[in-house]
Protein backbone atom coordinates (compact mmCIF):
# COMPACT_ATOMS: atom_id res chain seq x y z
CA UNK A 1 0.00 0.00 0.00
CA UNK A 2 1.48 3.46 -1.10
CA UNK A 3 1.03 6.01 1.33
CA UNK A 4 -2.22 8.58 1.16
CA UNK A 5 -0.82 11.44 2.84
CA UNK A 6 2.86 12.35 0.82
CA UNK A 7 4.25 14.48 3.87
CA UNK A 8 6.99 16.70 2.46
CA UNK A 9 7.72 19.73 0.41
CA UNK A 10 6.39 19.40 -3.51
CA UNK A 11 5.96 22.01 -6.56
CA UNK A 12 2.69 20.99 -8.11
CA UNK A 13 0.00 22.82 -9.79
CA UNK A 14 -3.24 23.13 -8.11
CA UNK A 15 -5.10 20.32 -10.02
CA UNK A 16 -2.26 17.87 -8.59
CA UNK A 17 -2.67 19.93 -5.08
CA UNK A 18 -6.22 19.33 -5.06
CA UNK A 19 -6.31 15.60 -5.76
CA UNK A 20 -3.61 15.23 -2.85
CA UNK A 21 -5.73 17.05 -0.48
CA UNK A 22 -8.54 14.82 -1.27
CA UNK A 23 -6.55 11.78 -0.57
CA UNK A 24 -5.34 13.18 2.42
CA UNK A 25 -8.81 13.55 3.85
CA UNK A 26 -9.82 9.82 3.50
CA UNK A 27 -10.82 9.98 -0.38
CA UNK A 28 -11.31 6.58 -1.41
CA UNK A 29 -13.17 7.26 -5.00
CA UNK A 30 -13.32 9.22 -7.67
CA UNK A 31 -15.73 9.03 -10.69
CA UNK A 32 -15.45 11.75 -13.25
CA UNK A 33 -15.39 12.60 -16.75
CA UNK A 34 -11.88 14.40 -18.11
CA UNK A 35 -12.87 18.06 -19.46
CA UNK A 36 -10.24 20.99 -19.61
CA UNK A 37 -8.83 22.47 -16.95
CA UNK A 38 -9.82 19.68 -14.52
CA UNK A 39 -8.43 17.01 -16.05
CA UNK A 40 -5.33 16.65 -14.15
CA UNK A 41 -7.39 16.30 -11.35
CA UNK A 42 -8.51 12.59 -12.32
CA UNK A 43 -5.39 12.19 -14.20
CA UNK A 44 -3.57 12.23 -10.95
CA UNK A 45 -6.61 10.19 -9.14
CA UNK A 46 -6.39 7.43 -11.03
CA UNK A 47 -2.72 6.91 -10.78
CA UNK A 48 -2.75 7.10 -6.84
CA UNK A 49 -6.06 5.94 -5.88
CA UNK A 50 -5.51 2.05 -6.31
CA UNK A 51 -2.28 2.07 -4.51
CA UNK A 52 -4.11 3.54 -1.61
CA UNK A 53 -6.90 1.10 -1.85
CA UNK A 54 -9.30 3.27 -3.46
CA UNK A 55 -11.05 3.29 -6.64
CA UNK A 56 -11.47 5.44 -10.05
CA UNK A 57 -13.74 5.49 -12.45
CA UNK A 58 -13.96 7.43 -15.76
CA UNK A 59 -18.03 7.25 -16.02
CA UNK A 60 -19.64 7.95 -19.46
CA UNK A 61 -20.52 11.78 -18.99
CA UNK A 62 -20.82 14.04 -15.84
CA UNK A 63 -24.23 13.28 -15.11
CA UNK A 64 -23.29 9.80 -14.02
CA UNK A 65 -20.25 11.01 -12.43
CA UNK A 66 -21.80 13.03 -10.09
CA UNK A 67 -24.71 9.44 -9.45
CA UNK A 68 -21.60 7.66 -8.77
CA UNK A 69 -19.93 9.65 -5.78
CA UNK A 70 -23.63 9.76 -4.61
CA UNK A 71 -23.62 6.10 -4.36
CA UNK A 72 -19.91 5.77 -3.42
CA UNK A 73 -20.98 7.92 -0.37
CA UNK A 74 -23.68 5.88 0.37
CA UNK A 75 -21.73 2.61 0.57
CA UNK A 76 -19.43 4.46 3.15
CA UNK A 77 -16.69 5.82 1.10
CA UNK A 78 -15.61 9.27 1.27
CA UNK A 79 -16.03 10.41 -2.49
CA UNK A 80 -14.97 13.42 -4.88
CA UNK A 81 -15.69 14.33 -8.51
CA UNK A 82 -13.68 17.21 -10.13
CA UNK A 83 -15.19 18.87 -13.53
CA UNK A 84 -15.29 22.72 -15.21
CA UNK A 85 -18.28 24.07 -16.90
CA UNK A 86 -20.17 22.03 -19.18
CA UNK A 87 -20.02 19.29 -16.79
CA UNK A 88 -20.74 21.70 -13.81
CA UNK A 89 -23.58 22.48 -15.55
CA UNK A 90 -24.61 18.28 -16.19
CA UNK A 91 -24.04 17.43 -12.74
CA UNK A 92 -26.38 20.47 -11.48
CA UNK A 93 -29.50 17.80 -11.30
CA UNK A 94 -27.42 15.11 -9.26
CA UNK A 95 -26.17 17.60 -6.88
CA UNK A 96 -29.89 18.63 -5.93
CA UNK A 97 -29.93 14.68 -5.51
CA UNK A 98 -27.22 14.68 -2.77
CA UNK A 99 -28.61 17.61 -1.45
CA UNK A 100 -32.22 15.94 -0.64
CA UNK A 101 -30.36 12.56 0.43
CA UNK A 102 -28.39 14.85 2.56
CA UNK A 103 -25.27 12.98 0.88
CA UNK A 104 -21.17 14.11 2.07
CA UNK A 105 -19.47 14.01 -1.53
CA UNK A 106 -16.99 17.13 -2.75
CA UNK A 107 -17.36 18.16 -6.37
CA UNK A 108 -14.56 20.56 -7.38
CA UNK A 109 -15.28 22.83 -10.37
CA UNK A 110 -12.37 24.14 -11.48
CA UNK A 111 -13.88 27.05 -13.42
CA UNK A 112 -12.82 28.14 -17.32
CA UNK A 113 -14.92 30.90 -19.28
CA UNK A 114 -18.89 30.54 -20.44
CA UNK A 115 -21.09 29.75 -21.21
CA UNK A 116 -21.21 27.07 -22.99
CA UNK A 117 -17.71 25.73 -24.22
CA UNK A 118 -16.21 29.02 -23.98
CA UNK A 119 -12.77 29.34 -23.58
CA UNK A 120 -11.70 25.13 -22.59
CA UNK A 121 -7.78 26.71 -21.37
CA UNK A 122 -8.08 30.03 -19.58
CA UNK A 123 -10.13 30.76 -16.45
CA UNK A 124 -12.87 32.39 -14.81
CA UNK A 125 -14.92 32.70 -12.23
CA UNK A 126 -18.44 32.70 -13.48
CA UNK A 127 -20.17 30.06 -11.89
CA UNK A 128 -20.15 31.53 -8.53
CA UNK A 129 -24.05 31.59 -8.49
CA UNK A 130 -24.69 29.01 -10.78
CA UNK A 131 -23.07 27.32 -7.13
CA UNK A 132 -25.45 28.79 -5.11
CA UNK A 133 -28.42 27.71 -7.24
CA UNK A 134 -27.67 25.91 -10.28
CA UNK A 135 -29.48 23.11 -9.11
CA UNK A 136 -33.94 23.50 -9.33
CA UNK A 137 -35.40 24.14 -5.73
CA UNK A 138 -34.32 26.03 -2.51
CA UNK A 139 -31.60 24.86 -0.79
CA UNK A 140 -28.24 25.58 1.25
CA UNK A 141 -24.92 24.70 -0.04
CA UNK A 142 -21.22 25.18 1.06
CA UNK A 143 -18.31 26.43 -1.53
CA UNK A 144 -15.11 27.20 -0.66
CA UNK A 145 -12.58 29.36 -2.80
CA UNK A 146 -9.02 28.23 -3.35
CA UNK A 147 -6.42 31.10 -4.33
CA UNK A 148 -3.56 29.00 -4.77
CA UNK A 149 -2.07 25.39 -5.33
CA UNK A 150 -0.80 25.48 -1.36
CA UNK A 151 -4.68 26.68 -0.56
CA UNK A 152 -6.39 23.94 -2.59
CA UNK A 153 -4.75 21.35 -1.39
CA UNK A 154 -5.77 22.48 2.48
CA UNK A 155 -9.43 23.46 1.10
CA UNK A 156 -10.15 20.24 -0.70
CA UNK A 157 -9.40 18.49 3.33
CA UNK A 158 -11.98 21.29 4.30
CA UNK A 159 -14.26 20.80 1.75
CA UNK A 160 -14.48 16.65 2.86
CA UNK A 161 -14.92 17.59 6.50
CA UNK A 162 -17.70 19.94 5.38
CA UNK A 163 -19.78 17.70 3.67
CA UNK A 164 -18.98 14.85 6.57
CA UNK A 165 -20.19 16.88 9.42
CA UNK A 166 -23.25 18.75 7.55
CA UNK A 167 -24.08 15.82 4.96
CA UNK A 168 -23.93 18.25 2.21
CA UNK A 169 -22.19 18.32 -1.03
CA UNK A 170 -20.00 20.57 -0.99
CA UNK A 171 -18.39 22.52 -3.65
CA UNK A 172 -14.87 23.36 -4.51
CA UNK A 173 -14.95 26.62 -6.83
CA UNK A 174 -11.05 26.95 -8.07
CA UNK A 175 -10.36 28.39 -11.35
CA UNK A 176 -7.76 27.75 -14.67
CA UNK A 177 -5.56 30.02 -13.30
CA UNK A 178 -5.15 28.26 -10.10
CA UNK A 179 -5.48 24.52 -11.44
CA UNK A 180 -2.67 25.04 -13.59
CA UNK A 181 -0.37 27.74 -11.49
CA UNK A 182 2.20 25.45 -10.15
CA UNK A 183 4.01 26.69 -6.80
CA UNK A 184 5.70 25.11 -3.13
CA UNK A 185 3.06 22.57 -1.54
CA UNK A 186 3.50 21.56 1.78
CA UNK A 187 2.05 18.33 2.84
CA UNK A 188 1.98 18.47 6.74
CA UNK A 189 2.47 14.72 8.22
CA UNK A 190 -1.17 12.72 8.61
CA UNK A 191 -1.54 12.96 12.33
CA UNK A 192 -1.27 16.61 12.02
CA UNK A 193 -4.52 16.50 9.78
CA UNK A 194 -7.84 16.87 11.53
CA UNK A 195 -10.33 14.64 9.37
CA UNK A 196 -13.86 14.31 10.48
CA UNK A 197 -16.41 11.65 9.43
CA UNK A 198 -20.12 11.66 9.15
CA UNK A 199 -22.38 11.21 12.25
CA UNK A 200 -22.80 7.40 12.34
CA UNK A 201 -26.44 5.83 13.86
CA UNK A 202 -26.31 3.91 17.22
CA UNK A 203 -29.67 1.40 18.74
CA UNK A 204 -31.99 -1.16 17.07
CA UNK A 205 -31.33 -1.18 13.38
CA UNK A 206 -35.23 -2.00 12.63
CA UNK A 207 -36.01 1.10 14.14
CA UNK A 208 -33.79 3.35 12.89
CA UNK A 209 -34.84 6.46 11.28
CA UNK A 210 -32.32 7.69 8.14
CA UNK A 211 -32.98 11.44 8.35
CA UNK A 212 -34.04 11.89 12.10
CA UNK A 213 -31.80 14.67 13.00
CA UNK A 214 -29.01 14.55 16.04
CA UNK A 215 -27.96 17.35 18.60
CA UNK A 216 -26.76 19.59 15.86
CA UNK A 217 -29.37 19.22 12.82
CA UNK A 218 -27.47 16.47 10.68
CA UNK A 219 -29.10 12.87 11.01
CA UNK A 220 -26.95 9.67 11.62
CA UNK A 221 -26.05 8.00 8.75
CA UNK A 222 -26.06 4.58 8.14
CA UNK A 223 -24.74 2.93 5.49
CA UNK A 224 -25.83 0.92 2.78
CA UNK A 225 -25.82 -3.08 3.11
CA UNK A 226 -25.42 -2.29 7.61
CA UNK A 227 -28.56 -3.74 8.03
CA UNK A 228 -30.20 -0.73 8.94
CA UNK A 229 -33.83 0.05 7.39
CA UNK A 230 -32.61 2.96 5.09
CA UNK A 231 -34.60 4.61 1.94
CA UNK A 232 -33.60 7.38 -0.04
CA UNK A 233 -35.26 9.16 -2.80
CA UNK A 234 -35.37 12.77 -4.18
CA UNK A 235 -39.28 12.95 -3.26
CA UNK A 236 -39.89 15.04 -0.52
CA UNK A 237 -39.67 12.54 2.32
CA UNK A 238 -40.15 12.03 5.76
CA UNK A 239 -37.94 11.15 8.55
CA UNK A 240 -37.97 7.67 7.64
CA UNK A 241 -36.84 8.63 3.59
CA UNK A 242 -40.50 7.60 2.36
CA UNK A 243 -41.78 9.97 0.24
CA UNK A 244 -45.06 11.91 1.68
CA UNK A 245 -46.47 14.20 -0.72
CA UNK A 246 -47.67 17.57 1.88
CA UNK A 247 -47.25 20.99 2.29
CA UNK A 248 -46.16 20.09 5.28
CA UNK A 249 -43.49 17.65 5.01
CA UNK A 250 -42.36 19.31 2.41
CA UNK A 251 -41.27 22.59 5.00
CA UNK A 252 -40.17 19.94 7.41
CA UNK A 253 -37.66 18.66 5.60
CA UNK A 254 -36.17 21.68 3.89
CA UNK A 255 -36.12 23.30 7.56
CA UNK A 256 -33.96 20.28 8.01
CA UNK A 257 -31.66 20.78 4.93
CA UNK A 258 -31.33 24.36 5.36
CA UNK A 259 -31.25 24.35 9.05
CA UNK A 260 -28.06 22.58 9.40
CA UNK A 261 -26.21 25.16 7.40
CA UNK A 262 -28.11 28.44 8.77
CA UNK A 263 -27.72 27.80 12.10
CA UNK A 264 -24.05 26.60 11.96
CA UNK A 265 -22.59 29.76 9.85
CA UNK A 266 -20.43 30.78 12.15
CA UNK A 267 -18.43 27.48 12.21
CA UNK A 268 -18.63 26.96 8.25
CA UNK A 269 -17.83 30.90 7.08
CA UNK A 270 -14.04 31.59 7.16
CA UNK A 271 -12.62 34.41 5.43
CA UNK A 272 -9.43 36.42 6.07
CA UNK A 273 -8.88 39.86 6.97
CA UNK A 274 -5.97 41.68 5.86
CA UNK A 275 -4.97 45.36 6.52
CA UNK A 276 -8.74 45.76 7.08
CA UNK A 277 -8.75 47.53 10.45
CA UNK A 278 -8.86 50.68 9.79
CA UNK A 279 -9.39 50.31 5.82
CA UNK A 280 -11.00 53.32 4.18
CA UNK A 281 -11.89 51.39 1.14
CA UNK A 282 -12.51 47.67 1.36
CA UNK A 283 -11.89 44.90 -1.45
CA UNK A 284 -14.11 41.53 -1.07
CA UNK A 285 -12.59 39.06 -3.44
CA UNK A 286 -11.83 35.07 -3.35
CA UNK A 287 -9.67 32.61 -5.31
CA UNK A 288 -7.49 33.99 -8.14
CA UNK A 289 -8.54 37.53 -7.85
CA UNK A 290 -7.90 37.60 -4.58
CA UNK A 291 -4.32 37.76 -5.13
CA UNK A 292 -4.27 40.92 -7.30
CA UNK A 293 -6.07 42.32 -4.83
CA UNK A 294 -3.73 41.68 -2.14
CA UNK A 295 -1.22 43.18 -4.59
CA UNK A 296 -3.30 46.24 -4.60
CA UNK A 297 -3.73 46.80 -0.75
CA UNK A 298 0.37 46.85 0.05
CA UNK A 299 0.34 49.00 -3.35
CA UNK A 300 -2.30 51.51 -1.87
CA UNK A 301 -0.96 51.29 1.64
CA UNK A 302 3.04 51.81 0.22
CA UNK A 303 0.99 55.41 -1.16
CA UNK A 304 -0.69 56.26 1.68
CA UNK A 305 -4.13 54.98 0.94
CA UNK A 306 -5.97 52.96 3.50
CA UNK A 307 -7.45 49.98 1.89
CA UNK A 308 -7.58 46.23 2.57
CA UNK A 309 -9.04 43.50 1.95
CA UNK A 310 -12.03 40.45 2.86
CA UNK A 311 -10.62 37.21 1.35
CA UNK A 312 -13.60 34.82 1.25
CA UNK A 313 -12.19 31.62 1.90
CA UNK A 314 -15.72 30.10 2.50
CA UNK A 315 -18.36 32.10 -0.73
CA UNK A 316 -21.20 30.07 0.13
CA UNK A 317 -22.82 30.26 2.55
CA UNK A 318 -22.33 34.22 2.40
CA UNK A 319 -20.87 36.09 5.18
CA UNK A 320 -24.06 38.72 5.09
CA UNK A 321 -23.36 39.64 8.69
CA UNK A 322 -19.34 40.43 8.07
CA UNK A 323 -20.72 42.44 4.72
CA UNK A 324 -23.21 44.73 6.68
CA UNK A 325 -20.86 45.55 9.66
CA UNK A 326 -17.96 46.01 6.53
CA UNK A 327 -20.43 48.57 4.80
CA UNK A 328 -21.00 50.71 8.02
CA UNK A 329 -17.69 51.76 8.84
CA UNK A 330 -15.78 51.89 5.34
CA UNK A 331 -16.33 54.59 2.58
CA UNK A 332 -16.53 52.14 -0.12
CA UNK A 333 -16.59 48.49 -1.10
CA UNK A 334 -15.17 46.90 -4.21
CA UNK A 335 -15.85 43.31 -5.30
CA UNK A 336 -13.00 41.82 -7.70
CA UNK A 337 -13.88 38.89 -9.61
CA UNK A 338 -13.26 37.51 -12.78
CA UNK A 339 -16.82 37.71 -14.02
CA UNK A 340 -19.25 40.69 -14.56
CA UNK A 341 -20.73 40.82 -11.33
CA UNK A 342 -22.20 37.30 -9.11
CA UNK A 343 -20.75 37.87 -5.62
CA UNK A 344 -20.93 41.58 -6.57
CA UNK A 345 -24.49 41.51 -6.31
CA UNK A 346 -24.30 39.77 -2.83
CA UNK A 347 -21.99 42.49 -2.08
CA UNK A 348 -24.42 45.19 -2.79
CA UNK A 349 -27.36 43.31 -0.99
CA UNK A 350 -25.21 43.38 1.80
CA UNK A 351 -24.36 46.49 2.22
CA UNK A 352 -27.76 47.75 2.49
CA UNK A 353 -26.68 51.39 0.86
CA UNK A 354 -24.42 51.99 4.19
CA UNK A 355 -21.20 52.24 1.74
CA UNK A 356 -20.89 52.11 -2.32
CA UNK A 357 -20.62 48.84 -3.58
CA UNK A 358 -18.58 49.14 -6.76
CA UNK A 359 -17.26 46.13 -9.23
CA UNK A 360 -14.03 45.45 -10.98
CA UNK A 361 -14.32 42.53 -13.18
CA UNK A 362 -14.52 41.00 -16.70
CA UNK A 363 -15.88 38.34 -19.03
CA UNK A 364 -12.82 35.56 -18.18
CA UNK A 365 -9.49 34.68 -19.85
CA UNK A 366 -7.06 36.17 -17.61
CA UNK A 367 -6.33 37.47 -14.44
CA UNK A 368 -7.61 40.63 -13.10
CA UNK A 369 -3.76 42.72 -12.90
CA UNK A 370 -3.34 44.67 -9.40
CA UNK A 371 -2.81 47.61 -11.81
CA UNK A 372 -6.30 47.74 -12.57
CA UNK A 373 -7.62 47.49 -9.18
CA UNK A 374 -5.39 50.22 -7.88
CA UNK A 375 -6.11 52.42 -10.30
CA UNK A 376 -9.73 52.24 -8.86
CA UNK A 377 -9.00 52.48 -5.46
CA UNK A 378 -6.87 55.52 -5.81
CA UNK A 379 -10.11 56.93 -8.25
CA UNK A 380 -12.18 56.49 -4.95
CA UNK A 381 -9.49 57.49 -2.34
CA UNK A 382 -9.25 60.87 -3.75
CA UNK A 383 -12.96 60.94 -4.64
CA UNK A 384 -13.83 61.11 -1.25
CA UNK B 1 15.33 39.53 -5.55
CA UNK B 2 12.02 38.95 -8.43
CA UNK B 3 13.09 37.71 -12.15
CA UNK B 4 10.47 37.01 -14.38
CA UNK B 5 11.05 34.40 -16.80
CA UNK B 6 9.27 33.75 -20.19
CA UNK B 7 10.01 30.16 -22.44
CA UNK B 8 7.65 30.25 -25.24
CA UNK B 9 7.97 28.01 -28.54
CA UNK B 10 5.31 25.17 -29.88
CA UNK B 11 3.95 22.65 -28.31
CA UNK B 12 5.52 19.08 -28.24
CA UNK B 13 8.96 20.83 -27.91
CA UNK B 14 8.68 20.84 -24.52
CA UNK B 15 8.42 24.57 -23.31
CA UNK B 16 5.93 23.54 -20.95
CA UNK B 17 8.10 20.93 -19.15
CA UNK B 18 11.08 23.46 -19.15
CA UNK B 19 8.92 25.97 -16.99
CA UNK B 20 7.99 23.09 -14.55
CA UNK B 21 11.38 21.89 -14.09
CA UNK B 22 13.11 25.63 -13.60
CA UNK B 23 9.86 26.43 -11.00
CA UNK B 24 10.95 23.54 -9.46
CA UNK B 25 14.25 24.15 -8.58
CA UNK B 26 14.07 27.35 -7.70
CA UNK B 27 10.89 26.29 -5.36
CA UNK B 28 12.20 23.03 -3.93
CA UNK B 29 16.27 23.60 -4.06
CA UNK B 30 17.14 27.12 -4.03
CA UNK B 31 13.93 27.99 -1.49
CA UNK B 32 12.83 30.12 -3.40
CA UNK B 33 9.05 31.52 -3.96
CA UNK B 34 8.18 30.43 -7.82
CA UNK B 35 5.02 30.50 -9.96
CA UNK B 36 4.99 29.06 -12.69
CA UNK B 37 1.95 29.00 -15.04
CA UNK B 38 1.35 27.57 -18.81
CA UNK B 39 -0.53 28.80 -21.99
CA UNK B 40 -1.32 26.46 -24.54
CA UNK B 41 -4.05 26.28 -27.10
CA UNK B 42 -6.27 23.30 -28.02
CA UNK B 43 -3.75 21.45 -29.79
CA UNK B 44 -1.72 18.65 -28.36
CA UNK B 45 1.32 19.50 -31.03
CA UNK B 46 2.47 22.52 -33.02
CA UNK B 47 0.16 25.53 -31.81
CA UNK B 48 1.44 28.40 -30.04
CA UNK B 49 3.08 27.84 -26.07
CA UNK B 50 4.34 29.56 -23.28
CA UNK B 51 5.65 28.84 -19.69
CA UNK B 52 6.06 31.44 -17.27
CA UNK B 53 7.90 31.94 -14.01
CA UNK B 54 8.44 34.41 -11.39
CA UNK B 55 11.14 33.81 -8.89
CA UNK B 56 11.37 35.42 -5.81
CA UNK B 57 12.46 35.99 -2.14
CA UNK B 58 9.49 37.39 -1.86
CA UNK B 59 5.64 36.04 -1.73
CA UNK B 60 4.01 36.17 -5.20
CA UNK B 61 0.97 37.96 -5.63
CA UNK B 62 0.12 38.37 -9.32
CA UNK B 63 1.50 34.81 -10.62
CA UNK B 64 2.06 36.15 -14.41
CA UNK B 65 4.48 38.14 -16.08
CA UNK B 66 4.19 41.37 -16.69
CA UNK B 67 7.80 42.83 -17.64
CA UNK B 68 10.31 39.55 -18.56
CA UNK B 69 13.85 39.87 -17.28
CA UNK B 70 14.58 36.70 -19.16
CA UNK B 71 12.99 35.31 -22.58
CA UNK B 72 13.22 32.31 -24.49
CA UNK B 73 12.34 31.78 -27.41
CA UNK B 74 11.93 28.48 -29.24
CA UNK B 75 9.81 29.21 -32.52
CA UNK B 76 9.22 32.34 -34.24
CA UNK B 77 5.60 32.84 -33.41
CA UNK B 78 6.92 32.80 -29.61
CA UNK B 79 9.20 35.81 -30.48
CA UNK B 80 6.86 37.84 -32.12
CA UNK B 81 4.21 37.94 -29.48
CA UNK B 82 6.23 37.92 -26.50
CA UNK B 83 9.47 40.24 -27.31
CA UNK B 84 7.57 43.32 -26.38
CA UNK B 85 7.42 42.06 -22.90
CA UNK B 86 11.04 42.17 -22.62
CA UNK B 87 12.72 44.85 -20.19
CA UNK B 88 15.76 46.93 -21.98
CA UNK B 89 17.97 45.50 -20.00
CA UNK B 90 16.43 41.99 -20.06
CA UNK B 91 18.40 38.73 -21.57
CA UNK B 92 16.92 37.40 -24.74
CA UNK B 93 17.96 33.46 -25.82
CA UNK B 94 16.49 32.26 -29.01
CA UNK B 95 17.03 29.09 -30.86
CA UNK B 96 18.70 30.72 -33.37
CA UNK B 97 17.33 28.22 -36.19
CA UNK B 98 13.69 28.64 -35.21
CA UNK B 99 13.54 32.22 -34.55
CA UNK B 100 15.19 33.87 -37.52
CA UNK B 101 13.96 37.78 -37.58
CA UNK B 102 14.56 39.77 -34.94
CA UNK B 103 13.31 43.49 -35.14
CA UNK B 104 16.18 44.92 -33.85
CA UNK B 105 19.59 44.39 -32.78
CA UNK B 106 18.94 44.03 -28.99
CA UNK B 107 21.71 44.48 -26.98
CA UNK B 108 21.97 41.22 -24.90
CA UNK B 109 20.91 38.10 -26.89
CA UNK B 110 22.27 34.89 -26.93
CA UNK B 111 22.00 32.57 -30.36
CA UNK B 112 21.86 29.13 -29.07
CA UNK B 113 21.39 26.70 -31.75
CA UNK B 114 19.57 24.15 -29.17
CA UNK B 115 17.64 22.02 -31.51
CA UNK B 116 20.45 21.12 -33.71
CA UNK B 117 22.74 19.81 -30.24
CA UNK B 118 19.48 17.94 -29.36
CA UNK B 119 19.74 16.10 -32.75
CA UNK B 120 23.60 15.64 -32.55
CA UNK B 121 22.77 13.71 -29.66
CA UNK B 122 20.40 11.25 -30.85
CA UNK B 123 17.08 13.27 -29.77
CA UNK B 124 15.51 16.24 -31.13
CA UNK B 125 12.89 16.55 -28.20
CA UNK B 126 15.77 17.26 -25.84
CA UNK B 127 16.07 20.65 -27.05
CA UNK B 128 14.38 22.31 -23.98
CA UNK B 129 16.95 20.29 -21.76
CA UNK B 130 20.21 22.19 -24.08
CA UNK B 131 18.23 25.48 -23.78
CA UNK B 132 17.48 24.80 -19.91
CA UNK B 133 21.25 24.21 -19.53
CA UNK B 134 22.09 27.67 -21.22
CA UNK B 135 19.52 29.42 -19.75
CA UNK B 136 20.73 28.36 -16.37
CA UNK B 137 24.55 28.90 -17.38
CA UNK B 138 24.40 32.84 -18.43
CA UNK B 139 21.43 33.80 -16.35
CA UNK B 140 21.99 32.72 -12.87
CA UNK B 141 18.38 32.66 -12.25
CA UNK B 142 18.41 29.12 -10.63
CA UNK B 143 21.31 27.01 -9.84
CA UNK B 144 23.04 24.87 -11.15
CA UNK B 145 22.88 21.82 -8.27
CA UNK B 146 19.48 22.39 -8.33
CA UNK B 147 18.91 22.59 -12.14
CA UNK B 148 20.61 18.84 -12.38
CA UNK B 149 18.28 17.33 -9.72
CA UNK B 150 15.28 19.11 -10.71
CA UNK B 151 16.07 17.50 -14.73
CA UNK B 152 16.97 14.25 -13.15
CA UNK B 153 13.20 13.92 -11.63
CA UNK B 154 11.38 15.45 -14.29
CA UNK B 155 12.41 13.31 -16.92
CA UNK B 156 10.74 10.15 -18.03
CA UNK B 157 13.06 6.89 -15.90
CA UNK B 158 15.63 5.73 -17.85
CA UNK B 159 16.36 9.07 -19.53
CA UNK B 160 18.37 10.71 -16.82
CA UNK B 161 21.66 10.44 -18.17
CA UNK B 162 21.10 11.28 -21.83
CA UNK B 163 19.17 14.06 -20.45
CA UNK B 164 22.02 15.55 -18.29
CA UNK B 165 23.94 15.26 -20.79
CA UNK B 166 22.06 17.54 -22.57
CA UNK B 167 21.86 20.26 -20.00
CA UNK B 168 25.75 20.16 -19.54
CA UNK B 169 26.26 20.35 -23.41
CA UNK B 170 23.76 23.98 -23.34
CA UNK B 171 25.26 24.81 -19.86
CA UNK B 172 29.11 24.44 -21.48
CA UNK B 173 28.27 26.45 -24.48
CA UNK B 174 27.09 28.76 -22.31
CA UNK B 175 29.79 29.38 -20.03
CA UNK B 176 31.91 29.25 -23.41
CA UNK B 177 29.75 32.61 -24.41
CA UNK B 178 30.11 34.75 -21.68
CA UNK B 179 33.91 33.92 -21.62
CA UNK B 180 34.03 34.95 -25.39
CA UNK B 181 32.05 38.16 -24.32
CA UNK B 182 34.29 39.04 -21.13
CA UNK B 183 37.53 38.65 -23.47
CA UNK B 184 35.74 40.58 -26.23
CA UNK B 185 35.08 43.30 -23.55
CA UNK B 186 38.19 43.37 -22.08
CA UNK B 187 39.82 44.07 -25.16
CA UNK B 188 38.08 46.81 -26.47
CA UNK B 189 39.10 48.65 -23.03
Amino acid sequence: MESAVLSGEHFFNGDVACAEGALAAGCRFFAGYPITPATEIAEHMSKRLPGVGGHFIQMEDEISAMAAIIGASCAGVKSMTATSGPGFSLMMENIGLGIAMETPCVLVNVQRAGPSTGLPTLGAQGDMMQARWGSHGHYEIIALAPSSPQEIFYQTITAFNLSETYRVPVLVMADEIVGHLSERVIIPDASKIKLQSRPRPKGRKDRFKPFHPGPNGVAPMAHAGEGYMVHFTGLTHDERGYPVMTAEAQAEMMERITGKIRRNLDKIIQVEKYRLEDADIAIVSYGISSRSSQAAVDEAREQGIKAGLLRLLTVWPFPEDMIRELARRVKCLITVELNLGQIHLEVQRCSEGKAPALLIGHAGGSAITPEEILEKIKKQASGS
Amino acid sequence: MRKEIVITGLGGQGIVLAGQVMGLAASLSDHLEASFTQSYGPEARGGACSAQLIVSDKQIHYPYVRHADILVCMSQGGYDKYRHTLKDDGILIIDQDMVRSLDSAPGDVFPVPATRMAEELGRKMMANIVMLGFVTSVTGAVSLEGMLSSVASSVPKGTEKTNIAAFNKGYDLGQAMLKARTKKAAARL
